[in-house]
């Protein structure tokens, strides 16, 4: 059987989740790949929710938040672009390759825009192959919160 | 207050009245050539010249400008008096024979004749009789100080510096308005000089936006006044009874507090000049559908009749659809409104003139309550329907002989041909877009747009007056185009929707708030400066973090912050997130 690549998505309430909501909505066609979270805002998502993705056997993860001064909150999405980079860097050292984490702006507006992204995504990943990843115990270590 | 006896009748008037007011007072008439209200007394035409006698001296001064003293006994109509007006109506008719002011006052005092002859005879009927009248005006009341005499005698004469064209004068047409004999004209060299959102015509500098303005006060036009280039004039504010005319008032930002918005900031008109085959802009007699509409108003710059720049009535009307709108280069989106109304500028053009009406649409949108009819209506009035978008207005003739028009180029795909077809005016229906500064609007309330740019509502077909932002609503053509009874219904359900909440007293929240666990809180201060609200205050006594529940709005923004755990979100706990990740991975 062919490679099916299991990616979650972190999407935002206001805008993403809307945008995803959309291009359901207007029946544009995307790939099945993409689980879909909801979170009320990007900056909700804890890199540790990214990290305990990937051990739990995602091989890509996709967060997704409104554009840059269309945060619902304000500046929720200027956190999330200060931690992403940091978090990319932190996952090499675990052996898993920083395209299969990525962060997108989708506003409520852009179905086909979201659609794109899904499937771009979901191909990218295809091509990578399955995440295999040995450092199970670490990355438990990395979010384990007192 | 005095008491003066004006031809044996006793009026009693403050000290230091004129004579001329005085007399007004008492009924009493005092012919004038140079007098107006709205400047100080001239004193040159010396056709006020009256009787005063005081005791038993008795003198002639003029009545515009001799203060009143007590016991002053005035006549005005003396044998002295009579003489004397009759020699000075005796010379101005000599010169100016003809002018209607100069005849009408010699009639009215008896003079039929003169018994000089002049030799600066002056025949026409428009001449200027040296009454210093725009020169006062100019002066004194606009301040402008471009009109003044020169050379004296019979040379007299009214001139502006150097007698040249001078920029200088503001083009206010107050001498014209004052002169008596028509001798000073305006000529209006555009009529569409000033561009203007509502109006096509010229208009004084301080009027009412539109008969239907809201609420209808007269607003100045700082641009274009007179008060505001010279510093003088005030004279709206002398006549204003009330005192209402406040010259230095400005925009100011007055805060409000409020519980709910609604939002209805409407939409912006397309701007046609960039298809630059249709010629708006460019080419005379192409107008925007806002514009035609106030062609077509009967308080608008024609009166409401629909006539061309050159004040014809145009043989033909072309009417083009979809301007903008259901055209991918520009909105992908239908205006809705626009079948409509050119329906009507049809029905009314049929009304008002014998022109022949082309309508060049792609589809007839019909939609609404007895749109159809109407619609059905306009085909028997005899409309000419061409269904296809008209591709190009050039200028041609509208005959063999090349009598000039223009020409509106389209394939008619009914019949499958290429027409060219004559018309003197056309009317585009603009598409409506949204505000250019909607963004910012959207910005301010956080809510979202829809791809075609207007306010996207929670929900299309459920929820279309509300928006993603508690307490904010939107109606009318902020959020998408549509028509007047659709506005209402909208407007009066969003309207509903807020009285409702108030009415309730209070306000359901979502339950989504962020909360710190105090045991597990190091009290390091990140979380407080992740909050966008300020909701998180420090307690010193404590050294935890709090949250104000008032003031989160449950973003979560802090919860993925903490370090240490202590902060949770209802609803959202890292508890709950994490079990939804396992059972996505399953």
């Amino acid at each position: 059987m062919a490679f099916e690549p299991r990616i979650i998505g972190f999407l935002c309430n206001w805008c993403s989740y809307t945008g995803a909501d959309l291009a359901g909505v207007s029946r544009i066609k995307s790939a099945p790949n993409v689980r879909i979270l909801r979170t009320m805002c990007s900056g909700r998502v804890d890199p540790a929710f990214i990290l305990k993705a990937f051990q739990l056997g995602a091989d890509g993860v996709i967060v997704m938040g409104c554009h840059l001064g269309d945060c619902h909150y304000q500046e929720g999405n200027y956190k999330t672009i200060r931690r992403l980079p940091f978090l990319k860097r932190l996952v090499k050292d675990f052996g898993i390759d920083p395209r299969r984490l990525r962060l997108e702006w989708v506003s409520a507006s852009e179905g086909d825009k979201f659609a794109k992204i899904v499937n771009e995504m979901t191909e990218e990943i295809r091509q990578l192959g399955p995440l295999k990843l040995t450092v199970h115990r670490e990355i438990e270590r990395a979010i384990a919160q007192p | 207050m005095v008491t003066i006896n004006i031809d044996g009748r006793t009026v009693e008037v403050p000290e230091d009245t004129t004579i001329l007011k005085a007399a007004d007072q008492a009924g009493v008439w005092i012919p004038t050539m140079c007098h107006s209200e709205y400047f100080e007394p001239y004193g040159v035409c010396r056709l006020c010249s009256v009787e005063v006698v005081r005791g038993k001296r008795s003198r002639i001064v003029t009545a515009c400008n001799y203060p009143i003293r007590n016991g002053m006994t005035i006549h005005t109509n003396s044998e002295r008096v009579k003489w004397l007006r009759k020699v000075i109506m005796e010379m101005l008719i000599s010169r100016w024979p003809n002018v209607k002011v100069v005849k009408d006052l010699a009639e009215r005092l008896g003079i039929e004749k003169s018994r000089f002859t002049s030799l600066e005879r002056d025949e026409s009927e428009n001449a200027c009789i040296l009454c210093g009248m725009c020169v006062n005006m100019c002066n004194d009341v606009v301040k402008a100080n471009v009109l003044g005499f020169a050379h004296t005698g019979i040379e007299r004469k009214v001139v502006r510096p150097f007698d040249e064209k001078t920029d200088q004068c503001i083009v206010c047409g107050s001498c014209a308005h004052v002169c008596p004999t028509g001798h000073i004209k305006m000529v209006l060299e555009d009529y569409r000089g000033k561009k203007s959102e509502f109006t096509l015509g010229p208009k004084t500098p301080i009027y009412v936006p539109t008969l239907q303005a809201v609420p209808r006060v007269p607003v100045i036009d700082a641009e274009s006044c007179i008060h505001f280039q010279t510093g003088g004039c005030e004279n709206c504010a002398k006549v204003c009874e009330p005192n209402a005319i406040n010259y230095k008032m400005e925009d100011e930002i007055v805060e409000i507090d409020v519980g709910q918005v609604l939002i209805t900031t409407g939409f912006d008109l397309f701007d046609a000049s960039p298809m630059a085959q249709y010629g708006y802009g460019r080419l005379d007699n192409v107008y925007s559908s806002l514009e035609f509409e106030s062609i077509l108003n009967s308080t608008g710059p024609t009166g409401g009749n629909i006539v061309m720049k050159n004040g014809k009535e145009p043989r033909a009307v072309g009417i083009i659809h979809c301007i903008g709108s259901r055209d991918t280069n520009h909105h992908a989106y239908c205006s809705r409104v626009c079948c409509m109304y050119a329906l009507k500028f049809a029905h009314l053009v049929r009304d008002r003139t014998d022109a022949a009406i082309y309508q060049f649409y792609i589809d007839m949108r019909a939609f609404g309550k007895g749109y159809e009819e109407f619609y059905n209506r306009l085909l028997d009035e005899g409309v000419t329907m061409i269904r296809g978008k008209a591709a190009e207005i050039v200028e041609g003739a509208w005959n063999e002989n090349g009598d000039p028009s223009l020409k509106i180029r389209c394939e008619d795909t009914l019949i499958g041909k290429f027409r060219e077809i004559p018309v003197d005016m056309v009317v585009l229906c603009n598409a409506m877009e949204p505000r250019k500064d909607s963004d910012a609007i959207r910005r301010l309330f956080s809510i979202s747009k829809s791809p075609d740019g207007f306010f996207l509502e929670r929900h299309p077909k459920l929820d279309p007056t509300s928006t993603a932002t508690e307490g904010v609503f939107i109606a009318g053509c902020s959020q998408g185009p549509k028509d007047i009874p659709d506005t209402v219904a909208q407007a009066s359900s969003a309207a509903a929707r807020i009285l409702s909440l108030i009415s309730k007293g209070e306000v359901e929240i979502e339950p989504v708030r962020a909360m710190v666990q105090d045991e597990y809180c190091s009290g390091c201060k990140i979380c407080n400066n992740m909050c966008p609200y300020g909701a998180i205050e420090f307690i010193e006594e404590k050294k935890i973090s709090h949250v104000n529940e008032a003031l989160c709005k449950g973003c979560g923004t802090c919860v993925a912050a903490c370090p240490s755990g202590a902060m949770t979100g209802n609803g959202f706990t890292d508890e709950q997130i994490l079990a939804e990740l396992e059972g996505l991975m399953l």
